[in-house]
C-alpha cells in the first residue's frame, strides 16, 4: 500500500487491473447480500440515529462497486469489484455517454448481453437504454459516505432533484435498476430495489441524516 | 537448429563470399484453390525459376518464401528480385512460395522458416539472382525472337528493347519463350551504386488488401461445408483431461461432435458461434496430477535462490572475483525478475485442413516453419509428407508465436481434424483466451547484476547471473538465454556472466528479440546506473566504454543527436537512453517520459536510430522500429502473464493482458543510418531498447531503479 | 427470423438468434474483412457500422438488430472512406494488417462525426482498437492525412 503515499489522489489505484481496493467501500456489513428491511429500523427509538442508521444500510448500496463504477470522480469510468479503469479506455464525453467514436453504445446494448465461450472473467457485456456516467457532480468515486449523503441533498449537485424526487429515482429508474440486475459474472448489489427505495424512503422522511465525515 | 546456430550461420553466411546460392527451377506442386483463397489474375503465370514468374500481362509475381505478417518480406524479396530484373515497380506482385524445405530454405537455418529477423539477410543475393536469371532468360527469348544479339538488348522499367531495331516489348509477350530458355547459372549481378529500387520508399505490395478488407488470412478461409473446431484446454500447465460430459454440449444448435484430444476436448461445429457455446457447455474435470501449482511468485522466489550458486559460464574475460576484492571499490547491485509475456498476435492460433479427391490434404495456415508443419501434420495424418500440402497464409502477426520446432500448434491442429475424419474441410481455431493461456511465453526470467567502480571512477567489473527457463531446452549452456549479455558491448576489463536452466512444465518460446526481451533491459539499466553513480553521461559515459568507430556508438551518437541530448527536456519530463545490438542490428533509442495523471509513465516521445546495413527499403524498416518500439513499450509497461495460487493461469484475454493503445503510443522518430554493410534484419532490433530507455527515464523522474516488470505493477504494490 | 440490411443488401438470419453478429458476417454471409480479435470488445478488429455508428460486432447479438442497416469494411463508401483507404495506402499504414479493417471502421465513423479531429479526438475514438504491430503513429497520420484531403 505504498502508493498512497506516493501518489496521493483517486488516479493512482486505478492503474491496475485487480490492483488492491484502496477506495473500496467503506461499509462492507457482513451480510452483503441483503438489506435490512426498512421496518427493522423502528426499533431505533430516536429518529436522528434511526435516519442516520438507514442510510448507512443505504450506503451498502451506494457504495458499491455496482453503483460507483459510474459515478467516478475522474472522467474515466471504473469496472469490477477491484473498480479499475475501464478497459479499453474509455472518457466521459457529452452527457456521459462517451466520446464521439467511442461512445457507450460502441459495446453496451440496451440490455446485458451474454458473452459465449470466451473469457471465465467476462461472462457478459452490461446494458441498459440509458447505460452512461453519472455527471461529475455526482461523483462517488472516493468520497466517505457522508460526503455522498451531503451531495445527494445538495440539488446543485444532485440533478436539482427534491428529496421526494431522490427517492423516486433510487426506488424507480431503470438504470439504477440494473445495479440488481448486472448481468452473468457481476455482483449484484444487496438486497432489492424496492427494499433500497423503502430504505431511502424512511431516511427522508426521518430528516435525511448524513453521516458524519 | 537453434537461434544460436541461426544467428551464427547468418553470420558466417554473409562473411561467407562465394557461397554458392542456388536458384533452383520451379518445384513441381500442385494448386488447390479453395474458396476464399485468392487466385492470381486471369493472365498465366509462367515460372523463371522457384522465385519468378512472369505473367502474360506482364506482371511479375514473387514467390515469398517467407511468411508476410507484417514485417515486409513481400515487398522486400519483391524490392531484390525487381532491381535485377529491372522491372517497373507497379508490375510486382509477390504471394507465398509453396512448402520445402530445401529449394526455399531460410539458407541461414538449412530448411524453410522465418525468424531471427533474417529474411532479407540471408535472401539479399539469392532473390538479387532470381532477378537477375529471369531478366537474363528474358533477354534470350527476346533476343531468339527478335533475331538480334542477346547483348543488344536493354532492359528499364519492365521494358525490353532493342535500340538498333526499335523494338521494345513488355515481359509478357515472351513470357513462354523466356520459361523454356536455359537456366543462367550464375548472372552478373548489379553494382550497388547501380540500385534504382533498393533504398527507395516502394509501396508495400501487400498494403491495398489490407485496407478494404480482401486480403485473405488463415481465418476467412471459408470453403462449402467447412466444420469449425474449438478445444476446451486447461488452465494450468501440464494438466490433463480426467473426465468429461459432453452431453450439454451436444445438445448446441450446429454441435456436429466432441472429441477428446490429447490437448484437451474437441467441440466439432456447423459454425464458428455453435462451436463456442459447444465448448463453453461442455463439463471437464482436468487431472492436476502433473501440472504446475506454483504461483509466479512462488517461481520467482525460486528463481533467486540459484543467484548464489556457481552457473554454466556463458562469458569470463579478466578475474571478476579478484576485481570485487580490490580496496576502495564502490558496489553496486541489482536483481530484476521479469515476467512470462505473450505474444498475443491479432490473429489467434489457425488452421483449415481440406481433403483432396485423391486423399491428399491441403492445409492452410500461417506457417512460420512450413517444413515441420509438413512433417506434423503428415505423420499424425498417417500420409506421405507429398500428400499433404502446407500452403502459407498470411498470418496476423506472430512476434515469434508461430516459429516452432516440433509444431506443437499444428499437432493439435492435425489431431483434431484426424480425431473428427471425415471429408468435410475443417477449421481450427483457438480463441484469445486459448491464445493467452496457450503457454510459449517469452519466459520469465531473474537477473542479478553486480558492477564494481574504482576510486577513479572507471567500471572494473561487471557479473550477470541470469535464471530462467532454456528456450531451446538445453542442459547446457542456451545462448538464448545469455546473448546481450554474454557479448556485453561496453569495455569493461573483468567481466562474467553465468545462468542457469530452470526446468518448467510451461512451454517456453521466443518472442520478439528473444534473449535481448531480457538482456537489452538489464544491461542498459545498469551501465545506466553505474554510469549515474559515477557522475557520468548516459550518452557520453556509453560512449567513452564502446570502440569511437563501432556500429553501437554510431547509432548512439545519432540517436542523441536526434533528441538533442544535450537540451533540458520540457518541465516535468525525464529522458532516458538505451543502445542494443540485436540480430546484427544495432539500435539506440531515447525515450522522453513523465509521470501520466495516472502515476504510471507518459512516454511522449522516441527518437530512434537504425544500423542495419544496407536499407533495402527504408520505409519498412522505419514501420518496424515504430512498430518495434510500441510492442516493447506495451510489455514493459503493462504486461505479465502470472500464475496465481496453486498455478492457475490468472489473465485470459486483452482486458487482462493489456496491449498498447493509441493513446499511450509515443511521437517516433526514426532515422536509418547509411551504411553499405550487407543487410541485416529490423523485426526483431526495435524491440529491446525501448523499455531500458523508459525505465532509465523513470529512474531520473522517481529516484526509483526498475527493479520488476512491467512497470505498472510497481506503482500498485 | 431476423432481417437486415448489409452493405445496402436486405438479408436474413434464422439461426441462433444468440449468435453475434460478427460470426453471422463471416461464417454466413462470408464476407471475412470483419475480423475476430478478442471476442470480448477490448480489441476492436470486429468494428462495423450498425445504423452508421461504430459498434462492435462481436459482442452483437444477432437478435438485437433486427431491422438494423449493418455496413461492414467491404462495403463502406463516401468522402471519409476513400480518404481514410488513399491516407492509409499513401503512408502504408499496415503490417499485418488484420486489425486494419476495424481501424479504418473507427477512423471513417470517426472522420464522419469529427471531420477534422484533434490528437485527443483521434485517441477518444481509437483507443478501442487495438493493433499488436502497434501502427497506432501511422494511424494517427493517416487520420489527419485524411481529414486535410477533404478540406480540399
Amino acid at each position: 500500500m505504498k502508493i498512497k503515499l506516493l501518489f496521493s489522489g483517486v488516479a493512482a489505484h486505478c492503474l491496475i487491473v485487480g490492483a488492491g481496493i484502496l477506495l473500496a467501500p467503506a461499509v462492507v456489513a457482513q451480510n452483503t447480500n441483503s438489506l435490512r428491511s426498512a421496518e427493522s429500523f423502528q426499533s431505533i427509538a430516536d429518529e436522528r440515529a434511526r435516519s442516520l442508521a438507514l442510510f448507512e444500510e443505504a450506503g451498502k448500496v451506494i457504495q458499491h462497486p455496482r453503483c460507483v463504477n459510474c459515478h467516478p470522480a475522474t472522467e474515466r469510468p471504473l469496472q469490477g469489484m477491484s473498480m479499475h479503469p475501464h478497459q479499453p479506455p474509455v472518457f466521459r464525453g457529452d452527457g456521459g455517454m462517451g466520446l464521439v467514436g467511442m461512445q457507450c453504445n460502441t459495446c453496451h446494448s440496451e440490455q446485458n448481453t451474454p458473452v459465449v465461450g470466451q473469457a471465465d472473467t467476462l461472462k457478459s457485456i452490461p446494458g441498459n437504454p440509458a447505460w452512461h456516467l453519472a455527471p461529475i457532480e455526482m461523483a462517488w468515486e472516493g468520497k466517505t459516505l457522508g460526503q455522498i449523503c451531503v451531495q445527494l441533498k445538495d440539488p446543485k449537485r444532485n440533478g436539482d432533484k427534491t428529496m421526494d424526487e431522490i427517492v423516486e429515482h433510487m426506488a424507480k429508474d431503470d438504470l439504477v435498476g440494473w445495479g440488481w440486475q448486472p448481468g452473468d459474472g457481476r455482483e449484484p448489489v444487496p438486497g432489492t430495489q424496492e427494499e433500497f427505495g423503502k430504505i431511502i424512503r424512511a431516511w427522508v422522511d426521518t430528516g435525511a441524516v448524513c453521516p458524519s465525515g | 537448429m537453434t537461434i544460436h546456430d541461426i544467428t551464427t550461420s547468418r553470420r558466417g553466411f554473409l562473411a561467407g563470399a562465394g557461397l554458392v546460392i542456388g536458384v533452383a527451377i520451379a518445384p513441381k506442386f500442385l494448386s488447390a484453390a479453395p474458396t476464399g483463397v485468392p487466385a492470381g489474375g486471369a493472365a498465366e503465370l509462367k515460372p523463371m525459376n522457384a522465385f519468378v514468374k512472369i505473367g502474360t500481362d506482364d506482371t511479375v509475381t514473387v514467390l515469398s518464401k517467407h511468411i508476410e505478417f507484417g514485417q515486409g518480406p513481400f515487398t522486400g524479396l519483391a524490392t531484390l528480385v525487381a532491381e535485377e530484373l529491372d522491372a517497373d515497380w507497379s508490375q510486382m506482385r509477390a504471394v507465398h512460395s509453396p512448402t520445402d524445405n530445401k529449394i526455399y530454405a531460410n539458407l541461414a537455418f538449412g530448411l524453410q522458416g522465418t525468424g531471427g529477423s533474417s529474411s532479407i539477410a540471408n535472401a539479399y543475393e539469392q532473390m538479387r539472382k532470381a532477378g537477375a536469371t529471369a531478366r537474363a532468360m528474358l533477354i534470350a527469348a527476346a533476343a531468339e525472337e527478335w533475331s538480334v544479339p542477346a547483348a543488344e538488348i536493354t532492359v528499364e522499367k519492365g521494358r525490353l528493347k532493342h535500340a538498333g531495331s526499335s523494338r521494345e516489348s513488355g515481359f509478357g509477350a515472351f513470357a513462354d519463350k523466356a520459361a523454356t530458355q536455359t537456366v543462367p547459372q550464375d548472372p552478373k549481378l548489379k553494382d550497388p551504386k547501380d540500385f534504382v529500387l533498393i533504398g527507395t520508399d516502394l509501396p508495400k505490395l501487400d498494403t491495398v488488401g489490407k485496407t478494404n478488407g480482401t486480403a485473405i488470412f488463415t481465418l476467412d478461409i471459408t470453403p462449402e461445408g467447412l466444420l469449425t473446431a474449438i478445444v476446451a484446454h486447461p488452465k494450468h500447465f501440464g494438466a490433463t483431461v480426467k473426465s468429461f460430459d459432453d452431453s450439454e454440449a451436444r445438445k448446441v444448435r450446429g454441435v456436429v461432435d466432441v472429441k477428446q484430444i490429447p490437448q484437451g476436448i474437441a467441440v466439432y461445429a456447423d459454425n464458428t458461434f455453435s462451436a463456442l457455446k459447444g465448448r463453453d457447455a461442455l463439463k471437464v474435470e482436468w487431472d492436476l496430477a502433473k501440472a504446475e501449482t506454483r504461483s509466479s511468485a512462488e517461481l520467482a522466489a525460486e528463481y533467486v535462490r540459484h543467484f548464489n550458486e556457481p552457473g554454466l559460464e556463458a562469458a569470463n574475460t579478466g578475474n571478476v572475483d579478484e576485481a570485487f576484492r580490490q580496496d576502495g571499490l564502490q558496489t553496486v547491485e541489482a536483481e530484476i525478475v521479469f515476467p512470462f509475456l505473450a505474444h498475443a498476435p491479432m490473429e489467434p492460433l489457425d488452421a483449415v485442413f481440406i481433403k483432396a479427391t485423391d486423399g491428399s490434404v491441403d492445409i492452410y495456415n500461417g506457417a512460420q516453419f512450413p517444413g515441420f508443419d509438413q512433417q506434423v501434420a503428415a505423420e499424425i495424418l498417417k500420409l506421405d509428407e507429398a500428400k499433404v500440402r502446407v500452403n502459407t497464409q498470411l498470418a496476423g502477426g506472430s512476434f515469434g508465436r508461430k516459429a516452432q520446432f516440433g509444431s506443437p500448434y499444428m499437432q493439435e491442429a492435425a489431431m483434431v481434424y484426424a480425431a473428427v475424419g471425415g471429408d468435410r474441410p475443417l477449421k481450427h481455431m483457438w480463441t484469445r483466451e486459448d491464445d493467452i493461456q496457450g503457454g510459449f511465453y517469452r519466459p520469465m526470467y531473474a537477473h542479478k547484476m553486480r558492477g564494481a567502480i574504482d576510486a577513479e571512477g572507471r567500471i572494473t567489473a561487471w557479473e550477470q547471473v541470469i535464471v530462467g527457463q532454456s528456450i531451446m531446452a538445453k542442459a547446457d549452456l542456451d545462448s538464448t538465454s545469455v546473448e546481450g549479455a554474454s557479448n556485453l558491448p561496453y569495455r569493461i576489463p573483468n567481466l562474467k556472466v553465468t545462468s542457469h536452466n530452470v526446468t518448467l512444465p510451461i512451454p517456453p518460446l521466443w518472442w520478439r528479440s528473444v534473449g535481448h526481451t531480457h538482456t537489452g533491459f538489464a544491461v542498459e539499466t545498469f551501465v545506466d546506473e553505474l554510469l549515474a553513480r559515477v557522475g557520468r553521461d548516459p550518452v557520453e559515459g556509453r560512449l567513452a566504454l564502446l570502440d569511437k568507430e563501432s556500429r553501437h556508438a554510431g547509432v548512439l551518437r545519432k540517436a542523441a543527436e536526434m533528441a538533442d541530448w544535450g537540451s533540458t527536456p520540457p518541465e516535468g519530463r525525464a529522458r532516458g537512453v538505451a543502445v542494443v545490438e540485436s540480430f546484427g542490428s544495432f539500435v539506440a533509442q531515447v525515450a522522453e517520459v513523465s509521470v501520466g495523471a495516472d502515476g504510471a509513465p507518459r512516454v511522449h516521445k522516441v527518437w530512434c536510430a537504425v544500423d542495419c546495413g544496407v536499407a533495402v527499403n527504408p520505409n519498412i524498416i522505419k514501420a518496424q522500429m515504430e512498430g518495434g518500439i510500441g510492442y516493447g513499450l506495451g510489455a514493459v509497461l503493462f504486461d505479465a502473464i502470472t500464475l496465481g495460487k496453486g498455478g492457475r493461469i490468472m489473465q485470459s484475454n486483452f482486458h487482462d493482458y493489456r496491449s498498447i493503445r493509441i493513446n499511450e503510443m509515443p511521437d517516433v522518430a526514426v532515422e536509418i543510418i547509411k551504411s553499405v554493410e550487407s543487410p541485416t534484419g529490423v523485426g526483431e532490433p526495435g524491440v529491446p531498447p525501448v523499455g531500458p530507455a523508459v525505465a532509465n527515464a523513470w529512474r531520473k523522474l522517481t529516484n526509483a531503479p526498475v527493479r520488476q516488470l512491467p512497470i505498472v505493477s510497481l506503482i500498485s504494490a | 427470423m431476423v432481417t437486415f440490411t448489409l452493405n445496402g443488401k436486405e438479408r436474413s438470419f434464422d439461426g441462433d438468434p444468440d449468435t453475434p453478429l460478427l460470426w453471422v458476417i463471416r461464417d454466413f454471409e462470408k464476407l471475412t474483412g470483419t475480423k475476430y480479435g478478442c471476442g470480448v470488445a477490448q480489441c476492436g478488429a470486429c468494428t462495423v457500422h450498425l445504423d452508421g455508428m461504430p459498434r462492435r460486432s462481436c459482442i452483437t447479438p444477432i437478435a438485437t438488430i433486427d431491422g438494423s442497416d449493418v455496413v461492414t469494411i467491404e462495403g463502406i463508401s463516401g468522402k471519409e472512406a476513400q480518404a481514410v483507404q488513399t491516407a492509409w495506402t499513401g503512408l502504408d499504414v499496415p503490417q499485418c494488417g488484420y486489425c486494419q479493417s476495424g481501424q479504418i471502421m473507427s477512423a471513417v465513423a470517426l472522420l464522419q462525426m469529427v471531420p477534422k479531429p484533434t490528437d485527443d479526438e483521434i485517441d477518444g475514438a481509437m483507443t478501442g482498437n487495438l493493433c499488436r504491430c502497434a501502427t497506432y503513429h501511422r494511424i494517427r497520420a493517416a487520420i489527419h492525412n485524411a481529414a486535410n484531403s477533404m478540406e480540399g
